[in-house]
């Protein structure tokens, strides 16, 4: 009994209050796994897992890349194709995330602040995307928009080009970075409260001057953080995008769409090339987001 | 401003928040809304301020009928239980609001928060962030946000519930002070009897969604309408359906005269005064409230006899 | 205030009520909530109902024709089944990962728990070009996964990593370590604390990251296609087979496999939701 009993006290308790010899210094951690043989353990199970599976090859891959000189690696970036899908990729982004965050904050306040019938169907169908493979939002897509689709005869008459054309790219992006900015701004503002709305109001702010003043800025964090995912997660669309854009190169390929076409024609220094800018792009995504995530109150990262 | 509210009722959902409640509250008056926690006080307050709407009956505010104003045309000013700083603008921007909402001129808004951060003592920390000062320098802080747009009526809720005992007992004090000072008709809602009858020149009492009684604190505690408002105000011993003050219960010692006898159970020294815990001779219990002198004199200790004088006790009609 | 964590599938819902206040921004106003609806109309109702048309536009029978083509049901069954070896293996490794980032100290922890969620923020066909670096055909260390099922489920472990981790983290971080004190102050020791404490209170936040790994994982597509070879009947995923049922315009099929896999996604979503709010108010 007693043994177990001293094996399971907090570190530090031992020896008067200062810090136990032989451990490792700093605040007693739980009081499972402070045998120092446990939480070795652990640790080791995690951050070599974690090796195998993200560490390892993202290694691999930026050595690949550079392999061969920077040489090669530059006429790849320069490439007339690389260079347009880097713009379209570009030119997509800025058009669904802004549209997505109106969309997002507006939702968000719709859902945690107004009264409306069907709330639950509204904030089912935002959560949707999470469980829709992209390939399927592709073909959804198509059958809606495309030529054979509900409304085909009706855009053909008009002119109107969706699928296989830039308009169908940026609706099945907008599709699947639909939640992002809801997902994150609801929490922050059911945090904020409505008290500082109400303070507002009672001082004699107009609806739309404590949604400028108070609540916006109240909710900026969130709102950042969940325009970081909708960024990163619209450059990098790849099934969805890849159905709808008929995957013309020079035309419909967005940077994700230009790594595979480059694997495909065994042209691996272009794959991994447009690959490693996708990685480094993820990379800042990720100081990012570890940044936001702390103003946001987020705890543990996301 | 005087303010009368007249019959309202209000229903949340199945619940009956207030039932037919008509207050009159006097121009620059202070006046507290007592009551415990569902007694519809809150709500009540809301429904003066323009956040709430009621169901059926008016508001009425300087003579006029503000029952379908929203809260930013009334001209109230509102302080809420926690505060409710814009937690990302400093002192200053948050004083300033109201002013800056009316468009007024930059020069004009910084004067009129220098001034309103002096008056609640507050001067020197325009530059700090809500996050920065104490809780009760916040509320401090809403204050002399809600008194910037010059309101007709101050309205607070629970204004310092959320603060340590010190702290809320310093500000009490400071908001009596200020009102003497300022004289805006001003109500606020506390659950703290104390509290009430330490500020208020006029308490409303309200359990259930209802009135129990209105009045000035001496009539309160001296003629209380009903057994709630006797219990609720004040301590109290209840036998069957006699209500007796503690401190009107006279302590003789056992040989000095006729009264009760009681046994002396326990002897609780609360600082200046003294608590004695007595039983009679039929079993029951009450306690009473002496001074220090009375019971150095009596020379109380447990397990001692002595003889009571009871008052005339209270009893109230039964209402349903 | 304990924020629910962002992954929670119904965060967008979970709101207890007491008394809404009657003030809330009027900014949306009537028109701007009609433009809100028609955004989402356009986007994710319209799709979803043409779809659903689409499978059954031949009758249940049909339906269930071209789910139980030889073909189709081979990736049906792939997927399913890689799917769940996937997220039992999340929630192990996962609730361990988690449970490192928390309470243990080591150098470099905060780089580590940043990386943590590289495949939220990596394309998919990036993830699969990464694996086949390492893992491929000229893998340094002589591992080749490509053309096996193996390669299925690696893909797959890669791309539902945060999930578990980022669902149990915040979990772990409110846990009140005093309960556990308490625990061993009673005599139990470190394996029954574990047991009967701590999982007890992770097992929400467990099967929350469980249930998006699943719904992830059996629509996974970009980072198969590079690694698995994509044969028929072997390591050809549920998406590659739509995928390939689109180009080859038959959309039927397509449609059809579409709908049930993501009928099974909204399924176990909607199991495990109900499994977590019943735990949850028994245990916590």
């Amino acid at each position: 009994m007693s043994s177990s009993a001293t094996a399971t006290l907090p570190v530090g308790i031992e020896e008067g209050g200062g810090v136990a010899r032989g451990l490792p210094r700093g605040k007693p951690n739980s009081t499972i796994g402070s045998s120092r043989g446990g939480r070795l353990a652990m640790r080791t199970i995690a951050l070599g897992y974690l090796a195998i599976l993200l560490g390892a090859p993202l290694v691999m891959i930026f050595y690949r890349t550079f392999e061969h000189g920077l040489a090669p690696v530059w006429d790849a970036v320069t490439a007339p194709n690389a260079l347009h899908a880097m713009s379209l990729s570009l030119e997509i982004v800025l058009i669904v995330v802004p549209l997505n965050t109106i969309f997002g904050i507006g939702a968000a306040i719709m859902l945690e602040r107004g009264r409306m019938p069907g709330k639950t169907l509204f904030g089912l169908l935002i959560d949707m995307p999470f469980a829709i493979s992209p390939v399927v939002v592709g073909l959804a897509l198509v059958l809606v928009y495309g030529r054979a689709g509900w409304f085909g005869d009706e855009l053909a008459a008009q002119g109107i080009n969706i699928i296989f054309s830039i308009p169908g790219m940026v609706m099945a992006t907008a599709l699947v970075t639909l939640p992002f900015v809801v997902r994150e701004t609801v929490p922050v503002l059911r945090e904020l409260g409505t008290d500082s709305e109400q303070a507002a109001e009672t001082l004699g702010a107009s609806p739309w001057q404590t949604f400028w003043r108070v609540t916006l800025p109240g909710i900026r964090w969130g709102v950042g953080y969940g325009v970081v995912l909708t960024t990163a997660r619209a450059l990098g669309e790849f099934g969805a995008v890849s159905i709808v854009s008929g995957r013309i190169t020079g035309q419909t390929q967005t940077l994700p769409l230009y790594v595979q076409d480059r694997f495909e024609n065994f042209d691996t220094t272009g794959a991994y090339t447009a690959a490693v800018m996708l990685a480094l792009l993820a990379l800042f995504t990720l100081l990012a987001m570890n940044l936001l995530a702390r103003r946001a109150n987020k705890k543990g990262g996301h | 401003m005087a303010i009368q509210v007249r019959e309202v009722d209000k229903h949340f959902g199945e619940f009956q928040a207030l039932d037919d409640v008509s207050i009159e509250v006097a121009d620059g008056a202070l006046t507290a809304l007592l009551g415990p926690s569902g007694s519809g006080k809150s709500t009540l307050l809301r429904i003066i301020a323009g956040l709430e709407t009621p169901d059926s009956g008016h508001v009425v505010i300087d003579e006029e009928d503000v029952t379908s104003s929203p809260a930013r045309e009334r001209g109230i000013g509102f302080v809420f239980q926690h505060y409710a700083p814009f937690k990302h603008m400093t002192v200053h921007d948050n004083v300033g609001f109201g002013l800056s909402v009316r468009k007024r001129p930059k020069r004009e808004i910084s004067d009129r928060v220098g001034e309103l951060l002096a008056l609640v003592r507050l001067d020197g920390l325009a530059d700090r962030y809500p996050s920065q000062l104490s809780g009760g320098q916040q509320q401090r802080m809403a204050l002399a946000r809600a008194l910037a747009v010059q309101p007709q009526v101050l309205l607070l809720d629970e204004p310092f519930g959320a603060l340590d005992a010190q702290v809320r007992a310093e500000l009490r004090e400071w908001l009596r002070r200020l009102h003497d000072e300022i004289h805006v008709t001003t109500i606020f809602v506390t659950h703290d009897q104390e509290e009430a009858m330490e500020v208020a020149e006029q308490i409303v009492v309200m359990n259930h969604g209802r009135i129990e009684q209105a009045g000035t604190p001496r009539e309160l505690y001296e003629a209380p309408a009903n057994e709630f408002v006797m219990s609720f105000i004040g301590p109290v011993n209840r036998l069957g359906d006699a209500f007796l003050r503690p401190h009107d219960i006279q302590l003789l010692s056992d040989s000095e005269g006729e009264g009760e006898e009681a046994l002396v159970e326990r002897v609780v020294h609360l600082g200046f005064e003294v608590r004695v815990e007595l039983k009679l001779g039929d079993g029951r219990e009450l306690w009473a409230q002496v001074t220090r002198e009375t019971a150095q004199q009596l020379e109380l200790v447990e397990g001692q006899i002595l003889t009571l004088r009871l008052p005339q006790p209270r009893v109230f009609a039964q209402t349903s | 205030m304990a924020s629910q964590p962002a992954s929670s599938g119904t965060a967008a819902l979970a709101a207890p009520r007491r008394r809404v206040p009657r003030v809330a921004p009027r900014v949306t106003g009537v028109l701007g909530r009609g433009l809100l609806v028609l955004y989402l109309s356009i986007l994710v109702l319209l799709p979803m109902a043409a779809l659903t048309a689409k499978a059954f536009d031949g009758g249940t029978h049909a339906f269930w024709k071209e789910i139980s083509s030889p073909e189709a049901w081979a990736a049906i069954k792939l997927t399913l089944i890689a799917s769940v070896i996937v997220v039992l293996i999340n929630a192990v490794f996962g609730t361990i990962i988690a449970w490192v980032l928390v309470r243990d100290r080591f150098p470099g922890k905060g780089i580590v728990n940043a990386v943590i969620d590289l495949p939220f923020a990596l394309p998919t066909i990036v993830a699969g070009l990464v694996l086949l670096a390492l893992y491929g055909k000229s893998s340094p260390v002589g591992i080749n996964v490509t053309f096996t099922r193996a390669a299925v489920v690696l893909a797959l472990l890669f791309v539902t990593l945060p999930f578990v981790v980022r669902s149990v983290q915040p979990v772990m971080i409110d846990l009140d370590r005093s309960m556990e004190e308490a625990a061993s102050s009673l005599g139990a020791n470190n394996r029954t604390v574990l047991r009967r404490i701590v999982l007890p209170t992770l097992l929400p936040a467990i099967l929350s990251g469980v249930a998006l790994s699943f719904a992830r994982a059996i629509g996974e597509y970009g980072s198969l296609i590079l690694i698995t070879g994509n044969l028929p009947f072997k390591t050809e995923a549920g998406s590659v087979y739509i995928f390939g049922q689109i180009q080859n315009e038959n959309l039927p099929a397509a449609a059809a496999v579409s709908v049930f896999l993501l009928a099974i996604a909204l399924l176990v979503l909607a199991v495990l939701n109900l499994l977590q709010r019943r735990w949850s108010r028994h245990v916590l």
